[in-house]
Formats: structure tokens, sequence, C-alpha cells
């Protein structure tokens, strides 16, 4: 009972982070309509940035954690949406016309990109960040307990306020408005006077920050990374918003937490190989029922 | 009202516009004077959505110029057109299917900001009192005539300087045609100068001060509402020879 309330806690904590990488896949895709291969690449330089700064702090001699936790999400969150910027710009902008195909391709260029740039900036071994928050949290349940440590409770925490304020920003702000207004219909919202050039850049930044937060969290969880994080985490992340319903804002954040949880619980109870296997199974089994994703819409062919 | 000193707020000289190798407007020079409502008649495929579009650059105009309030619009983007004042209803209403009736309305207020969009919304409301009944709503799930309100309704909340509209009457009942057009009276009242793209010639022109008449991408006729009225011609192409 108590492995799979365990396991229950610890799919809910990787399900998260999922579901923030999931967003940036699944805003692209409502606005451009376009998958962002690069996204996944996008947080594995989030990790490096963290531990720059990770490095730089600790240089100046800043150790208290509530300090060092703060700059660190600022500062590669801000980072981290230059980068989505940028790449928005250089790789897809100049291809908005074009046929569906080119961005794609553009993306996965971008991808190779990245992944060669941090090897020959930052070099192809492993690298590593210390423990910042040591400690467990137990609870006993009957004759068991759960465990959780507190990087973990902090992870929940802040992966699903970063959810929380992505879908207040979206629902109830006017940029958020703008973003929705941009995705349903691009021709008419720049006639009522939006710049959905600008809207569109933004869009890549919100994916960015959102893939920078979780990149921050797993790096310091983990303690360790490589230029090739990005790719498996990517595809992840990719699936969780496939399942979700790609371009429906909860659908990724659901889609992540369903899939962390399928992949944790089987993982814990059958066998750690094959979680994969059962995962994607997953995701074939959602979409042969529902073709679209849980929180999808049928697709419509705009004319 | 059409002996208003005229002063043109926007004016197209010449302008020709193509999808692809497909030539939609011709030549096409006409202006509207600050105040008017001036009407552009014509059958389906004419190009009279066209022509409304061009004003936005989508379609951008090949080759002439569009200019508005004295400054030339021919290549600045949609964006840009908007926030200076000139607001659309366009072709198939385009509301947005997934937003409320109230998102709707705030997403005509990006050229001026949320600065009065308490104030305005109550002002459609009491406009379109239907509007107000499905406040909480998603658009897609409204008839298409409360989506044509709605379409009109957001476009005056930007409080545009100069109105387009395109086919407002289109599908409406004509007891809700009539209501629409009472409404463009007196919108019209306050100092805004209409636009309005009709195959319901009658209503248009009857309300219109002055109107053009578009065959093919090309104008073929204008002259006040009065007269293009009582025009053989016109009665017999567009108003089924009442």
């Amino acid at each position: 009972m108590d492995i799979v309330l365990q396991q229950l806690v610890n799919g809910l904590t990787l399900g998260s982070v999922y579901g923030l990488i999931a967003v940036g896949y699944t805003m692209v895709y409502g606005i451009i309509g376009m998958i962002n291969f690069a996204h996944g690449d996008v947080y594995m330089v989030s990790a490096y940035i963290t531990a720059i700064v990770l490095a730089l702090l600790s240089f100046f001699g800043i150790h208290s954690f509530p300090v060092v936790i703060l700059f660190t999400l600022l500062l590669t969150i801000i980072i981290t949406g230059v980068y989505g910027w940028t790449i928005e710009r250089v790789a897809y902008r100049p291809l908005r016309n074009s046929t569906r195909l080119a961005p794609l391709i553009s993306a996965i260029g971008m991808s190779l990109i990245l992944q060669n740039y941090v090897q020959i900036a930052q070099g192809a071994r492993s690298q590593g960040v210390p423990t910042l928050l040591d400690g467990t949290l137990r609870m006993h349940i009957g004759d068991g307990y759960v465990q959780l440590t507190y990087m973990k409770v902090f992870i929940l925490v802040a992966a699903f306020s970063g959810m929380g304020i992505l879908t207040y920003i979206i629902q109830k702000t006017t940029l958020g408005r703008m973003c929705r207004a941009t995705q349903q219909d691009r021709k008419m919202a720049s006639i009522l006077g939006i710049n959905t050039d600008r809207i569109i850049s933004y869009v890549f930044v919100i994916g960015a920050a959102m893939a920078a937060l979780a990149g921050v969290l797993i790096t310091l969880d983990y303690g360790s990374f490589d230029f090739f994080v990005g790719f498996v985490i990517g595809v992840k992340a990719f699936t969780a918003a496939v399942l979700g319903g790609i371009g429906s804002l909860p659908g990724a954040m659901l889609g992540g937490v369903i899939l962390g949880l399928a992949e944790s619980l089987f993982s814990g109870l059958v066998n750690t190989d094959y979680k994969d296997v059962f995962a994607f199974g997953l995701l074939v089994t959602i979409l042969i029922f529902r073709p679209s994703g849980l929180l999808g819409k049928p697709a419509v062919e705009k004319v | 009202m059409s002996n208003v000193a005229s002063e043109k707020m926007l004016e197209f000289k010449d302008v020709d516009v193509f999808y692809g190798p497909i030539q939609a407007l011709r030549q096409v020079s006409m202006h509207i004077n600050k105040g008017e409502i001036v009407s552009l008649i014509g059958s389906n495929g004419a190009g009279k959505s066209t022509l409304l579009m061009s004003i936005f650059g989508q379609p951008r105009a090949s080759a002439g110029q569009i200019i508005y309030c004295g400054q030339e619009i021919t290549k600045k983007s949609a964006h840009f057109v908007a926030s200076n004042g000139i607001a659309q209803s366009p072709e198939g209403r385009r509301v947005f299917p997934d937003m409320t009736v109230e998102e709707n309305l705030l997403m005509g207020t990006i050229p001026i900001g949320m600065a009065h969009a308490d104030e305005d919304i109550q002002h459609m409301f009491n406009l379109f009192p239907r509007l107000k009944e499905r406040r909480n709503q998603r658009s897609s799930t409204m008839s298409g005539g409360e989506q044509q309100m709605l379409a009109i309704a957001r476009a005056l909340m930007s409080r545009p300087r100069l109105l387009l509209l395109d086919e407002p009457s289109l599908g409406l009942a004509p007891i809700i045609v009539k209501q629409i057009f009472s409404i463009l009276k007196d919108v019209s009242g306050t100092g805004m100068t209409i636009f309005l793209v009709e195959q319901n010639a009658n209503h248009a022109l009857k309300l219109s001060d002055r109107g053009y008449v578009m065959v093919n991408g090309q104008i073929r006729m204008t002259g006040t509402g009065q007269e293009l009225l009582v025009n053989p011609e016109v009665r017999d192409a567009y108003l089924g020879g009442h």
C-alpha cells in the first residue's frame, strides 16, 4: 500500500515537471501550428545556465538557500527566455509564410545547433551541481511511511505555482487574451490592433521560461546533466502534450501529470526497465480512443 | 448631412490587388469623407471584401495608394492601421470562438486600452441586449445573428474614427437588420464615419450619404444614396426590381 502511495507522490513530482515543459510545446503548436523540436534543448540550456548561476553565486560567497534559489530561478528564467526569443527570431520567423514543413526542419537544425554549441562551449562530459537542500519529509501511514525529500517538496510547490501563475496570465490578463486571440484567429487579431509577431515572440519566451523553471528544479534535484539531457525529457514532454491534447494548455499540464504517474507506478510496481514502454503504450491507447488527446479538440483544417 | 465640408478621411487612388495571378481589384479610386456614411454595393465576388481587407494590407495593394487622414497606409501593418482608429466587422464575423462574449468585446479595446472598457461594455449591452444575456457564453455557441451583433459591438469597442462593416445584415432576420441599421444611424450621429459593404442594397443606400457600385473589381457607378436607389441599372441588378 505504501509503495503505491510513495510512487504516486514520486509520479506527481516527475509529472509536474513534464507538464512545465509540455506547456512550451503546446503553446507554440497552438499559436503557429509547428512542433518546436528545439524545445527540449532549451531545457538543456537552462540546466547549464542553472549551474553557471550557482557557481557565480557561490563565488561571491552567497550561500543562504532562499537567496540562492531566488537568484537562480530569476536569472535562469530570464536568460533562457532570451534564448527562446532569439530562436524564434532566427529560425522560425523568416519561415512564417513558407510551407508547414520548413519550420519543422529548421527546428531540428536549431536543436542540433544548441546541442553542439553547448558541447563545444561546456565540454561533452557530464556536469554536476552541489546539493542545496538536504533532508527528508517522512509521513507515517499505518505501519508504513511515505517519504519525500525537501527538494521534491520544493519541486511540487514550485511547479504547480508556475502552472497556476501561467494559467492566470492566459485566462485573466490582457496579454493572455491577446495570446488566445492570436491562437484562435491570427488575421482577425491583427485587424484588432494586436502585433501578432510580438505575441508569437512572447509565447516562445513564456515556453522557454517554463522550461527553465523545470530545468532549475530537475538540475537541483538530480545534480548532474550533460548536453544531451534535453532529448529524452523533450520527447517525454512532447508525449505529455499530445496525450493531453496538443494546443490545450490544461491538457499539457494534465498530460504531464498522467505520464509522470504512469511511469512511476509502473516502475515501482512492475518493472523499471519497461517504464517507457508502458508510458508510450498508454499514449497509443489513449490516442486510439481520443485521437485529439484528452482535452484537445478535433482538428479542423482552416481554409 | 451630405453637404458637410468635405474633408477626406479615407481615399483609394488607383488601387490594384491580386490574389496570386488573379486580379481582384482594378484601378479602384474612391473616397470617404469625414462624418459620412458611404456604402459599397456589388454582387458576390465583386471584390468588396477584398477592398475592405486591403486597408489592413491583407492582401496588400500591389499598385496605387491608400490614404487615411492624409497619411499613406498602403504598406503599413494591420495592427498599425487598427491602432490609428480604423475598426472592422469583417466578412464571416470572425468572432473568437473559444472566448466569451465579454472577452470578445474586450479584444476590441486593444487600440485604446482598458480605461473605458466597463463603461463601453455597458453601452454595447444597451445597444444589443441580446449580448448581455449571453455575456459569459462562448461565442461559438451563439447563433449567426448574435455573432454578427458581437462582431459589430467588438468593432465599436475601440471607439473608432472610421468603422468598416462587411455585410452586417448577412443572415439576419429582417427585424434585426432594421435594428442594426438604426443603431448604425445613431452611431453615425455621434460623428463616426461609416463605410458599409452590402449586398442588401436597399437598406444600405437608404442609410447612406453616398454609394459606390462595384462590378468585377472595378467601380462602375457612384452617386448619392438617393441617386443610386432610383437608378434603373442599380434597381435591376441589386434591388430585385422592386
